[in-house]
């Protein structure tokens, strides 16, 4: 399975989710944001937390407009995996790959702690790993975490079995708990807490680890 | 030639960092706030000939994200 971990300047998680997938099994490539094609045959983009471009004018506003974005929005709509995390979610929402957007905590502090995830659907390449209802803990590292959609917006993720993990305490005011959210083909999910920080026995938690490897059993040719 | 563009939350979006300036301003004795919605304004020096529907597609593109905010153009 290839997997492709885009590089902006200011991304600062490119490297852990790099070796997540390695961990998993993934041969892995790093791009440049200046590039505008992907390597040839991936089969999942991954875009990493981070403070892409200095967050300037809106988090992950400055990164979705780059080059290598067109061509990560080209891929998705060719029915491609994507998988963006922290900043990452924050761009594919300001690519419109993803609904929504993400606005400042509703406390306005940047938290930086490990939180109860729910897994809301095992539905997807990400989350076939997991049951519905299991419990994660993975961190969360964000000042600009509260997810926003209007209602009409959340009725069709809910509907459509979209919505990926909620929080069980919810940490930052988004709407509904959500954490993170896949696209209508369930190709593309979103998320604000890091599981490329529990992947490893060092990180004082795995739980993270069963999303990579799902992903890396479903998208390697049988 | 100028243009400004002001960007804000959409009504209805939660604006806690205006919420925190007016809970400040209450806390310095400032009575009757009812209300502190904050946002951006974004200057643009622009080649003589530009018109508002460019500016209007740069704020569609880039300067706004309408999802959450609403903006306003005026050329000066």
């Amino acid at each position: 399975m290839k997997a492709a971990v885009i590089v902006f300047p200011g991304s600062n998680c490119d490297r852990d989710l790099a070796e997540a997938f390695r961990a998993a099994g993934a041969d892995v490539t790093m791009v440049w944001h200046k590039d505008s094609d992907l390597p040839k045959g991936v089969d999942i983009v991954g875009i990493p937390g981070g403070f892409s471009f200095g967050d300037y004018l809106r988090c992950g506003a400055i990164a979705s407009r780059s080059p290598i974005c067109s061509a990560v929005v080209e891929h998705t709509k060719r029915g491609g995996y994507a998988m963006g995390v922290c900043n990452g979610f924050q761009v594919l929402t300001e690519t419109g790959i993803l609904p929504g957007a993400l606005l400042r905590n509703a406390g306005l502090k940047y938290i930086c702690k490990t939180v109860q995830l729910k897994v809301e659907t095992s539905n997807s390449a990400f989350t076939s790993g997991y049951n519905a209802g299991d419990v994660l803990g993975i961190p969360i590292a964000h000042h600009d975490g509260n997810y926003y959609a209007d209602a009409a917006t959340l009725d069709a993720l809910k509907g459509e079995d979209r919505v990926a993990f909620t929080y069980a305490e919810n940490p930052n005011g988004s709407q509904r708990d959500i954490a993170g959210v896949l696209s209508a083909n369930r190709r593309v999910l979103g998320m604000m807490p890091h599981p490329e920080r529990a992947a490893d026995p060092g990180h004082g938690g795995t739980d993270g680890a069963a999303m990579f490897r799902a992903l890396v059993g479903v998208l390697t040719p049988a | 030639m100028r243009a400004i563009v002001k960007v804000m939350l959409k009504d209805g979006v939660l604006d806690p960092q205006g919420e925190a300036v007016r809970h400040a301003l209450g806390a310095l004795g400032f009575a009757g706030i009812n209300g502190v919605r904050q946002g951006k304004l974004i200057e643009l020096d622009l080649a003589e000939g530009a018109t508002e529907a460019q500016v209007k597609e740069m704020c569609e593109k880039l300067l706004a994200n309408t999802v959450i905010e609403s903006y306003r153009i005026e050329m000066a």
